[in-house]
């Protein structure tokens, strides 16, 4: 690395997004890796650099910026969303009765992949080996539904939804069976499906699902069902730079470049005059590479250290929940190994 | 091709030089045509002429039996029918059947063929109406199935699926299909060149009588016939005079009087002078001495002349028919012969075998009346048999042969053929094996490539390239892409999407048809004008019609007759120039396919009638009818003018391609770009296509196969193509949309392994379900004893089922549902220990059998059977599921050869991620593109991901689908890379990606060869009876071979211990006791031939070493082993 000093803060700062690669792509964010550059960490300025903002929230996904932290960390963040959160997912199908097309297997996977609305933090992990279920790790649900010819309906309709009762099974129809003392505990927390449509299975007149299930708590990295998040993932800030002023048709040409927004020409003493206006909402195509006399004109690049996180739950907890609850799981990480630590110089 | 060219005289410079208008989405005539034609309407047509017409014809043919015992006695066949299919439920009493229930039955689609009959009993004369003599297997949606002209409503209450294509028969349960076979076209001259470079001519004739191949041959400058009935080659002026044409002017003048065919020919007539022959009698004469001796059985004793004459007459060049003796037009035929091969000496033009106008394809129906006729003389010379048996004999009844009818030769004949693929046919001399096959049902793609399947006569062992590689002619009628790789490479090969195989045709108007536009009767001519310049030789199907003066006009005139629909649009008409010919044909196995004609630089149809097509109110027919469309063979297409597209119409034009695509067969349809991959890896996909899992027709979850794939969740694909909706590839699709990236990723994706994202597979990616089955049958026996099926035995302590019962059901039948462990017992059966004998009976208590599962992996009871089959024993089906999700070593397949197994399953938090979250489903690494030049791969990705932001499919059409430029315009619309590369994050570190990656949908396929069926280790386990040596092979739980090369390794690395424990200990050591004194093995420690023990000393050997020192003394050889101590 032997950075001329006068780039040393762009290397460290920024990703450049060039025509055939990404450059700077590593982190150098540690002490003493250019001569004669102050980069020890200090609380201090750590404190100050760092920040977070929400930039949107709503039910089932947020967006915030994490900004003035190293990869690796965000990147933690991003894994323990992934995988580690856990949440209640359906793990045992007893299948009393299955006369309908879909093969057991199937409709058990397709029960597992539902986001069971039930808050995890009040649950136990089932012990291994355990067949039954307590009312601390085990949440109950059944499914009993049969398919039956609608008497009402008219005679010459071939519509299945006129003729048959019930030949869609939809997630509705799992319905909750507390036990213990969980109908009082979770009274007011309405545990079932987060979606009510989704399909199961369709039926015909004399088919029938007799099933009982049980969800347990578990978390992402043994099946993706487990998973609380659609999906959860960062890219970093984009940032465009404009070398030199583009005028005329030039400018013209460099917006529709970017995505709405990012570059806006302005009416500039008669000059029609290129100015970036907000690099974050551009997408990173790249287009302005393929312009001959534009590439050389503007600078993309990321910014390292700025990371736009975007969690899209599955509607079992809210997202903002998610994130403090990784946070809770990556403090519990390295409390732990703190803690292994700690104990390895005992030995 | 000047026929036409001559259309364009009246057009004005302006009008010739005009832009030829596209039509707009021509293509749509292609799913009218298959709508019509379907894609084994070739299959299904053959039949149905068989059952309806030819079936008729050989009837005809020997419909009297008469007997040598009593000369009044005859019997006559009035009419015959094919029936529609049943199935005989009690003595007597019928019932339509479903081709369904014959599958989960195992019994055979088939009806009864009945006749009706006229014979004598005694002095009265009889019809009889409707009398079965056997049953005829039918073919699924023929003329007679059930399902022909079913709404797929009714076809689900059949439980057969609407896009089966049919085409096939089911035959004690299975579905068989007859190949179609590809062989050189009978009746015509082929001349060609021999290893010495001598040209000769050949000619295979064959009629409903005979078949039999004559061949001309040129030996020091002099012409000989060839034929097996002859000994030796005979002189082709001697054959000219024993058929009456003694002088020979008379012969020079057939042959042609030009000064260098004369030079040519005089050889022969000088040899002819030679041997002193001159007369028709003294050829006879010399030819009856040739003829080879034919075992002769009854008939009047013929004269050696007679002989001579009859063979003339019937067995050399069968098919020109002679009449009353008179051989004239087999004179002419064989003129013409000498000549072709006089010509082509000159010049070199030889024909070529492997052109496809040479050669003609063997249908269903084609072979099944081959088969049927035998059957039906059989049946006859067995009435006859019976006849002249019982007849002289006085009985108190008189004689009715209807009592002698037995319906069970033919219906055996027909079920054993079509059952076993063997075709022997001793009348024809044909004995074929491997006619049909099992019809493939991994995929609805394997079914209906099986459909479209032609294989070839020609040996597979045989190394030579001509008949293997690509033909020019085949352009349009076989599949360039689709052949299997290996021994059948090029001789097994598929029909293109809109190839018709034509069906015979009644020649006779015909004939008229061209006397009347003005061709001279061969008969009527002297035979010197065959050989003049004006004039063109006529043929019909190989015979020699006549001459015409005008060619052009008769050519001309034929095709306007059959466009207006006075010909059968498949009789096809072409000039051969060189040979100063005009072939007609009308014979069936014929290739063709439509095109759109053009008249004066045109098309005909125009976007007004593809308007109408799109609304309804035409279909194919109405193109053909009004001669807008017309079917072309391979001959007739080599003498018009097809322009690929519209553009490229000049005024010679004659025909207009409908779609460049149907060139392709069905599987090489199903890629996406295949005109950008390199030719191979499209022949590698067509093979692939057929092991892709996914779903194989509506009817799927009815059927209770010995082993089915399906896919959990199969998709359409997001790049299809126009062969894909016409084949109804979207409604039964086998695979689905991956997302992949194209980057390297942890080593373990090297030789195209492939990396699966842990949680794709988590949400259903690749999960495939495999179905097997079980079956049993209980049986009565002649001692009225019978299988019976016992209930689940129980625990004496528990009062509970023992461990092996536990899934059985009270009925001693597994229940659904259940789940079936290794050595569990499905079906309780238990059969009687006697059976023969009928007096001792009553051993009712027999021992128990079972049925039992011996495999590792679990299965599931997914529904049982319990029906009867033909034999009315008790039949149980169980059908037992399993569901796999993929791991690694999992075969996957994208549609462009491409395969590649799972080489690690990564969790998804290790997945590298782009902007907008996405994690690949699969990583594929980059190495994979370079060497194979796959880049419709490439374009598919591209294509797929702008389908995909724009929530619509693209195609991927041959020689269309949509541009690369459009498809990176939508990608830059929605904000992406125009090169689909995009910026990505690490998983595992959490930095970008130095490189962009190229990133998005492609389409995969599961294949069928899974780890867990594979799978397979030993460290004891059975071993063979007869060598005490590991079994052999996955399914016996056999040893792994430490073959010769490896004994090599050992042997040249000396590690002698380790072979020792290998070859011996750990496979068939064997303690032995051999005598010192003799050499003999002894046993327990005694010599049998010395009769002592004192020098017996105890060895270790293999025991198979051991078997052949027995074996060899078993034939007088005496092994002896020399005994002596190491350390002496």
């Amino acid at each position: 690395m032997a950075a001329p000093m006068s780039n040393v803060e762009e290397i460290r700062n920024r990703v450049i997004l060039g025509e055939f690669g990404v450059r700077n792509v590593h982190t150098t964010d540690f002490p003493g890796n250019y001569p004669g550059y102050d980069d020890t960490w200090n609380l201090k300025k750590f404190e100050q650099n760092f920040k977070i903002d929400i930039i949107q929230m709503d039910e089932n996904t947020l967006e915030f910026d994490m900004v003035g932290i190293d990869a690796a960390i965000a990147n933690a963040f991003r894994r323990i969303l992934l995988a580690e959160v856990p949440t209640m997912a359906v793990e045992k199908v007893f299948i009393y009765n299955n006369t309908s097309i879909i093969q057991d297997e199937i409709l058990a996977h397709r029960l597992g992949l539902i986001p069971i609305k039930a808050d995890p933090r009040l649950f136990e992990y089932r012990n291994a080996g355990d067949e039954e279920g307590t009312e601390i790790d085990t949440i109950q649900l059944q499914l009993k539904i049969k398919c039956t010819r609608n008497p009402r309906a008219t005679k010459d309709s071939s519509d299945p939804s006129e003729l048959y009762l019930n030949h869609m099974v939809y997630s509705k129809d799992m319905k909750w069976v507390p036990i213990g003392n969980q109908a009082d505990v979770f009274a007011d927390a309405s545990i079932g499906p987060v979606h009510d449509d989704i399909l199961l299975a369709q039926l015909r007149p004399g088919q029938e699902l007799d099933i009982v299930m049980h969800c347990v708590k578990g978390i992402g990295k043994d099946h993706a069902k487990f998973s609380p998040v659609a999906t959860a993932s960062y890219r970093l800030l984009p940032e465009v730079t404009l070398l030199e002023p583009v005028e005329g048709e030039k400018a013209e040409r460099l917006k529709r470049c970017f995505s709405p927004g990012v570059v806006e020409v302005e009416d500039c003493g008669g000059k029609r005059v290129a100015k970036v206006v907000n690099s974050r909402l551009d997408t990173c195509s790249r287009e302005v590479l393929r312009h001959d006399d534009l590439k050389n004109l503007v600078k993309l690049g990321r910014v390292r250290d700025h990371f736009i996180f975007s969690v899209e739950s599955t509607g079992i907890l809210a997202p903002e929940v998610l994130v403090s609850e990784a946070i809770k799981v990556l403090m519990a990480k390295c409390q732990k190994f703190l803690s292994e630590l700690d104990s390895a110089e005992m030995e | 091709m000047e026929v036409f060219g001559e259309e364009c005289v009246g057009m004005t410079p302006q009008q010739l030089a005009a832009p030829v208008n596209t039509v707009e989405e021509k293509w749509k005539l292609l799913p009218a045509f298959l709508k019509v034609k379907g894609l084994v309407k070739q299959h299904i047509d053959s039949f149905n002429y068989f059952i309806n017409v030819e079936i008729k014809k050989i009837m005809k043919a020997n419909e009297k039996i008469t007997s040598d015992a009593d000369p009044m006695w005859y019997l006559k066949y009035l009419n015959i029918y094919v029936g529609m299919p049943d199935v005989e439920e009690s003595f007597n009493v019928t019932r339509p059947v479903s081709p369904h229930e014959c599958r989960l039955r195992e019994m055979t689609y088939s009806a009864p063929i009945t006749v009706d009959i006229e014979y004598t009993r005694g002095s009265q004369r009889i019809i009889r109406n409707a009398l079965p003599i056997g049953r005829m297997p039918i073919m699924l949606r023929s003329s007679n199935c059930v399902l022909t002209g079913k709404t797929p409503v009714e076809f689900s209450k059949l439980n057969e699926c609407p896009l089966d294509p049919g085409g096939y028969f089911i035959v004690k349960g299975q579905e068989k299909v007859i190949l179609i076979q590809e062989q050189l076209s009978k009746n015509r001259i082929i001349v060609e060149q021999d290893r010495k470079g001598a040209v000769g001519a050949s000619v295979t004739s064959s009629t409903h009588e005979k078949k039999s191949r004559t061949n001309m041959i040129v030996k020091q400058g002099r012409f000989y016939l060839r034929h097996n009935t002859l000994s030796e080659d005979a002189p082709i002026a001697i054959i000219f005079k024993a058929m009456g044409v003694e002088s020979d002017q008379e012969i020079v003048q057939m042959i042609g009087t030009e000064e260098h065919v004369m030079a040519a020919f005089a050889p022969s007539l000088e040899e002819c002078q030679k041997a002193q022959i001159f007369t028709q009698t003294q050829a006879l004469k010399y030819i009856g001495n040739k003829v080879r001796r034919q075992r002769m059985w009854g008939g009047p004793k013929k004269t050696k002349m007679e002989e001579a004459r009859e063979l003339l007459a019937s067995t050399v060049l069968t098919h020109v028919p002679v009449k009353e003796f008179n051989f004239r037009a087999k004179c002419i035929y064989l003129a013409v012969m000498v000549r072709r091969v006089i010509l082509a000496q000159g010049d070199n033009k030889v024909d070529d075998r492997d052109y496809y106008g040479n050669k003609r394809l063997e249908l269903a129906g084609q072979l099944l009346s081959l088969l049927f006729e035998d059957l039906f003389k059989k049946f006859n010379s067995e009435l006859k048999k019976i006849a002249d048996q019982i007849i002289p004999k006085q009985r108190a009844a008189q004689f009715d042969v209807v009592k002698h009818m037995r319906q069970d030769q033919v219906t055996n004949g027909m079920v054993n053929a079509i059952s076993t693929g063997n075709w022997s046919l001793k009348r024809f001399k044909m004995d074929r094996q491997g006619v049909t096959q099992v019809l493939s049902r991994l995929s609805y793609i394997s079914a209906l490539g099986m459909m479209t399947r032609i294989s070839s006569q020609f040996e597979k062992t045989r190394k030579v390239s001509g008949p293997r590689s690509l033909q020019p002619s085949q352009w349009g009628m076989l599949c360039p892409s689709d052949t299997p790789e290996g021994e059948a490479c090029g001789l097994v090969k598929n029909l293109a999407l809109m190839t018709h195989i034509t069906t015979d045709m009644e020649d006779g108007p015909i004939i008229k048809l061209a006397f009347n536009l003005g061709v001279e009767d061969v008969n009527l001519l002297c035979g010197e004008e065959l050989s003049y310049p004006s004039v063109f030789l006529v043929f019909l199907n190989g015979n020699i019609l006549g001459v015409i003066r005008d060619h052009q006009k008769l050519v001309h005139t034929f095709r306007l007759m059959r466009r207006a629909g006075f010909i059968n649009e498949f009789v096809s008409i072409s000039t051969n120039l060189t040979d100063r010919c005009v072939y007609i044909s009308s014979d069936g196995g014929r290739l063709c396919r439509p095109y759109i004609i053009v008249k004066r630089g045109q098309p005909a149809v125009k976007t007004r009638h593809i308007e109408e097509l799109t609304q309804g109110y035409r279909n194919f027919e109405d193109f053909l009818h009004e001669s807008l469309v017309e079917y072309l063979d391979v001959n007739e297409e080599n003498d018009c003018q097809i322009a690929l597209y519209e553009h490229m119409i000049t005024k010679d034009t004659t025909h207009l391609e409908i779609e460049p695509f149907t060139l392709l067969g069905v599987c090489a349809g199903l890629i996406p770009y295949p005109h950008h991959n390199q030719s191979p890896r499209n022949t590698y996909q067509c093979a692939m296509g057929k092991q892709a899992m996914g779903t194989i027709g509506y009817n799927q979850r009815n059927r209770i196969d010995t082993l089915m794939y399906l896919l959990g969740y199969p998709q359409k694909p997001m790049v299809k193509t126009k062969t894909i909706e016409l084949i109804d590839f979207e409604k039964l699709p086998a695979g689905q949309n991956a997302t992949v990236a194209v980057m390297s990723y942890s080593g373990y994706d090297i030789e195209d392994a492939l990396v699966l994202n842990k949680a794709s597979l988590d949400r259903g990616f690749g999960r495939c379900l495999v179905y097997k089955n079980a079956k049993c049958t209980l049986r009565r026996y002649t001692n009225q004893t019978f299988d019976k099926v016992m209930g689940p035995m129980l625990d004496a302590a528990t009062h509970k089922p023992i461990w092996r019962h536990s899934i059985l059901d009270a009925d001693g039948i597994c229940s659904p549902g259940e789940k079936v462990e290794n050595k569990q017992v499905l079906v309780n059966k238990s059969m009687p220990t006697v059976t023969q004998t009928p007096l001792e009976g009553s051993t009712q208590s027999g021992q128990p059998q079972y049925r039992d599962v011996q495999r590792l992996d679990r299965l599931d009871v997914e529904k049982v059977m319990i029906s009867s089959n033909a034999e009315d024993a008790f039949l149980i089906k169980i059908l037992l599921r399993q569901t796999r999700r993929p791991e690694i070593g999992d075969k996957f397949s994208s549609r462009h050869g491409q395969k590649g197994v799972c080489g690690l399953i990564v969790p998804q938090e290790d997945m590298p991620f782009c902007d907008s979250g996405i994690c690949p489903d699969i990583i594929m690494n980059p190495h994979g593109y370079p060497s194979r030049m796959t880049v419709g791969k490439l374009i598919e990705l591209l294509a797929g991901k702008a389908g995909v932001l724009d929530g619509r499919f693209h195609y991927g059409t041959a020689f269309g689908g949509s541009k690369v430029k459009d498809v990176c315009e939508d990608l830059i619309r929605h904000g992406y890379n125009y090169q689909g590369k995009d910026y990505v994050t690490s998983g595992i570190t959490g930095e970008p990606l130095e490189a962009y990656i190229y990133f998005g949908p492609v389409y995969y396929q599961k294949l069928k060869h899974m780890v867990l069926d594979k799978m397979h280790a030993r460290a004891r386990g059975p071993r063979a009876v007869l060598t005490r040596q590991p079994t052999e092979g996955r399914s016996r739980d056999g040893g792994l071979r430490l073959g010769e090369m490896e004994r090599d390794c050992l042997i040249g690395y000396g590690a002698s211990m380790l072979l020792l424990e290998r070859l011996m200990i750990s496979s068939d050591a064997f303690e032995v006791d051999v005598c010192g004194q003799c050499g003999l093995l002894g046993y327990s420690g005694w010599c049998h031939y010395c009769k002592s023990s004192c020098h017996v000393s105890s060895l270790r050997i293999p025991y198979a070493c051991k078997l052949l020192f027995q074996e060899l003394q078993s034939m007088n050889i005496v092994p002896r082993l020399k005994l002596s101590r190491y350390n002496e």
